[in-house]
């Protein structure tokens, strides 16, 4: 264990305890449990100060003559506590200082700041996206009046401002936190926003000829803490209170960010970042978090087809499943091709390693995908699993080294089954008169496209929302999806298909669940050994050092150095 | 365990009973009378006869939208009503008012506010959660329809139930 910061006493709500230095004070009440009411505060931003909600009574320890700290009956320092109050969340906490974090003092402060704050802000609950999430709301709770004092005239500001592409600005409701300001200096690198004018007509603002429009504009309305910045996509949507939060991944890049998808009803509404330290810190870029539109596309394929009587029709899975597999069969492995996808997660993956090997497939590959990335959060690897399918369908160096040959082998007419999972074959060179020729063109994917028409068997899967599975990171991290919402129409998850197409060729294969998938999986590839499902947990496991040719940025501000995961050498009995 | 129930002791006069029966007797021979000579009235014959005009100020019948002296729409689509339905027989499709509309300052308004009336069950907690007040429980009580869809308030019959409500706070002002 590296060596941490020596320790200091501090004394908090009357009782001793040690905290490594540099903490802060109000993350000191926090790790005890005492939620210090907050409003501009941010534990990955800087600290103004200029809330003035999370005021708290301190005292220095009181000193001798000697410069040393005198002792009390206790042995304890004795602690001079200071007349004002003061704020805890730029202060860092040292040797013998005392926190009184709930004194009558601090319980009027706190009333004091929230009648101030209230004074301009406009009672528009009922309309406001913030409402039910809102800190002003849930301060107002605790130390609010029910009544306001105030009898003049509410300021009036600009509302329904579209301070750039994707965010929606109403300047009566923000409290002037700057929250939003620090964000985009120091995490985004945007210096856009800032504050004009003075007094109680200050006026939150961006730069007259530069938007809002950086690739992470979105944090701000996350760490907005009232309605002020809210989504211009959400906006009006729906009601906080009806989402269904469910812990997942982003899969848009090699990143993968941590997110908590919100979903009503079989619809998503919006994706938030979720906490991971080694992953995203807290943040997001607006380029996944908006990347779910196509879950609801009208071109879902929403059906099983299949190729019979000189069309495609659609059938029913159980038929859909046999005339592949019978496809399949017809051929040697020769004569077969797989396309997977970077897309893809691990079981499904593997389960479509496992339909190569029993149909003694070679020409095996996937499609990378490129796109430009940062120094903040976004990969250039835009595949979110090329880790996972380097390992588990054993492509070594570069992935897509083998899909020139792939597309070679079509034109020539060497390949007579061509197997496409989750990509389109007419972005690596395959036409479609060549894919009309195929006797056998087997497509599993999510949305119709110019060669799904082509298809001799089109079958249906679901999307990262709408299934269950790990992927591993760009910097070779294990992470769990889970499912938000159900696949639409006949539309099933992917490794149900795969699983039930394996079964069709081999027989029984004893894969009833997901676990057991990843159960068998874990066995055969050495990374993942002595791991499940669960074990992942919400936060993954690091399974592999980082490949030296990762564009996966570190997050901003965060600690890199972490183990990678080992097999324990004890296993429970089978 | 068992509890032993205490039996009432009687007294020699209430255990003839014969008293008992000939007092309960008169009662019943009392409403005979009352019923020859027509004092008695015992059934309404609905629905030709209504009892409408007796309804009491707090009757709750078919809740419904209401619009203000201004004419406006006065629920804003918070969904609260939505949210504390017992039944779930709301549900409300919120929408933007275009910056260059009268009521502008309101931003959101219901685009789509249907009441399945076969779900409601006259609770009134949509009314008393409302914080525009919007939604009142109105006196209508006989709503029938052929089908599931007849069934089915949307916008335009809520708003016709409700008609105009005087006397409410107006919050949405210009000078608020």
């Amino acid at each position: 264990m590296a060596e941490g910061p020596p320790s200091v006493n501090v004394q908090i709500d009357g009782v001793w305890h040690q905290f490594p230095k540099g903490t802060r004070v109000i993350e000191a009440c926090a790790q005890l449990g005492v939620y210090i009411p907050r409003y501009c505060y941010h534990p990955k931003l800087s600290s103004p100060g200029n809330c003035r909600m999370c005021l708290i009574e301190m005292g220095l320890p009181r000193m001798g003559p000697d410069r040393k700290f005198e002792l009390g009956a206790d042995g304890k320092p004795v602690i001079n506590w200071m007349p004002r109050p003061q704020i805890c969340c730029a202060q860092d906490v040292a040797e013998g200082i005392g926190v009184r974090t709930s004194s009558p003092l601090v319980e009027e402060c706190r009333r004091g700041v929230m009648e101030f704050l209230l004074i301009n802000h406009p009672l528009d609950c009922p309309i406001c996206d913030q409402a039910g999430e809102c800190r002003l709301q849930e301060f107002s709770v605790e130390y609010g009046r029910a009544d306001s004092r105030f009898l003049e005239n509410k300021v009036k500001k600009p509302k329904r401002v579209q301070i750039g592409p994707r965010v929606t600005l109403d300047d009566e409701r923000c409290i002037l936190c700057s929250r939003c300001i620090r964000f985009c200096q120091e995490i985004a690198k945007d210096d856009v926003l800032g504050f004009t004018e003075r007094g109680g007509h200050t006026l939150l603002t961006a730069h007259p000829d530069k938007p809002l429009e950086n690739n992470y504009s979105l944090n701000t309305v996350d760490i907005c803490p009232v309605g002020a910045l809210t989504s211009s996509h959400f906006r009006f949507e729906m009601r906080v209170w009806f989402l269904k939060e469910t812990k997942s991944i982003c899969t848009s890049c090699a990143t993968g960010c941590n997110t908590i998808i919100g979903s009503r009803e079989d619809v998503i509404y919006r994706q938030t970042p979720r906490e991971n330290v080694a992953v995203n810190s807290v943040w997001m870029c607006d380029y996944g978090r908006l990347n779910f539109e196509y879950l609801t596309s009208p071109e879902r394929l929403l059906e099983p087809e299949i190729f019979s009587g000189n069309k495609l029709q659609p059938s029913d899975w159980k038929t859909v499943i046999s005339h592949t597999a019978l496809q399949l069969r017809h051929f040697t492995g020769w004569d077969i091709a797989i396309v997977a996808s970077g897309r893809m997660t691990n079981e499904e993956l593997w389960l479509t390693a496992r339909l190569a090997q029993q149909l003694n497939v070679s020409l095996i590959d996937i499609v990378p995908r490129k796109g430009e990335g940062d120094d903040i959060l976004l990969s250039q690897d835009r595949n979110p699993n090329t880790n996972g399918a380097k390992i588990i369908l054993g492509l070594e160096g570069k992935t897509g080294a083998n899909l020139e040959a792939i597309a070679a082998s079509v034109a020539e007419g060497r390949i007579k089954a061509l197997v496409v999972l989750g990509e389109d074959p007419t972005q690596f060179g395959i036409t479609v008169e060549q894919l009309k020729k195929l006797p056998s063109f087997i497509t599993m994917n999510i949305l119709r496209s110019a060669a799904t028409a082509h298809a001799t068997a089109v079958l249906p899967s679901a999307a990262y929302a709408e299934k269950r599975g790990s992927m591993i990171t760009g910097l070779g991290r294990l992470q769990r999806l889970n499912r938000a919402v159900r696949p639409p129409g006949q539309a099933r998850e992917d490794w149900e298909i795969l699983r039930d197409l394996l079964q069709e060729v081999t027989g029984s294969n004893g894969l009833g669940s997901i676990e057991d998938v990843f159960r068998q999986m874990a066995e055969s590839i050495p990374p993942l050994g002595g791991l499940s499902l669960s074990k992942i947990g919400d936060l993954g496991v690091k399974v592999m050092a980082t490949p030296e040719n990762s564009t996966t940025p570190l997050p901003p501000g965060e600690p890199a150095d972490e183990e990678i995961f080992e097999r324990p050498l004890v296993h429970a009995p089978k | 365990m068992a509890i032993t129930v205490p039996r009432p002791k009687l007294t020699w006069f209430e255990r003839l009973y014969l008293p008992a029966i000939v007092a309960g007797m008169a009662i019943t021979l009392q409403h005979f009378k009352n019923m020859l000579l027509g004092r008695t009235k015992v059934t309404m014959q609905y629905p030709e006869q209504k009892w409408d005009a007796q309804l009491p100020e707090h009757y709750r019948g078919a809740p419904a939208l209401v619009k203000d002296e201004a004419g406006r729409i006065r629920c804003v689509a918070c969904q609260l009503c939505e949210f504390i339905c017992p039944p779930r027989a709301i549900k409300i499709e919120p929408g933007e008012i275009p910056v260059k509309d009268r009521f502008s300052k309101v931003e959101k308004y219901p685009r789509e506010f249907d009441i399945d009336m076969i779900r409601c069950i006259f609770c009134g907690m949509c009314e008393e959660v409302c914080p525009e007040q919007a939604i009142f429980l109105r006196k209508d009580y006989a709503i029938t329809g052929l089908t599931r869809a007849e069934m089915v308030h949307n916008k335009e019959k809520l708003l016709e139930i409700g008609g105009i409500m005087h006397g409410v706070v107006l919050k949405w002002n210009e000078k608020k």
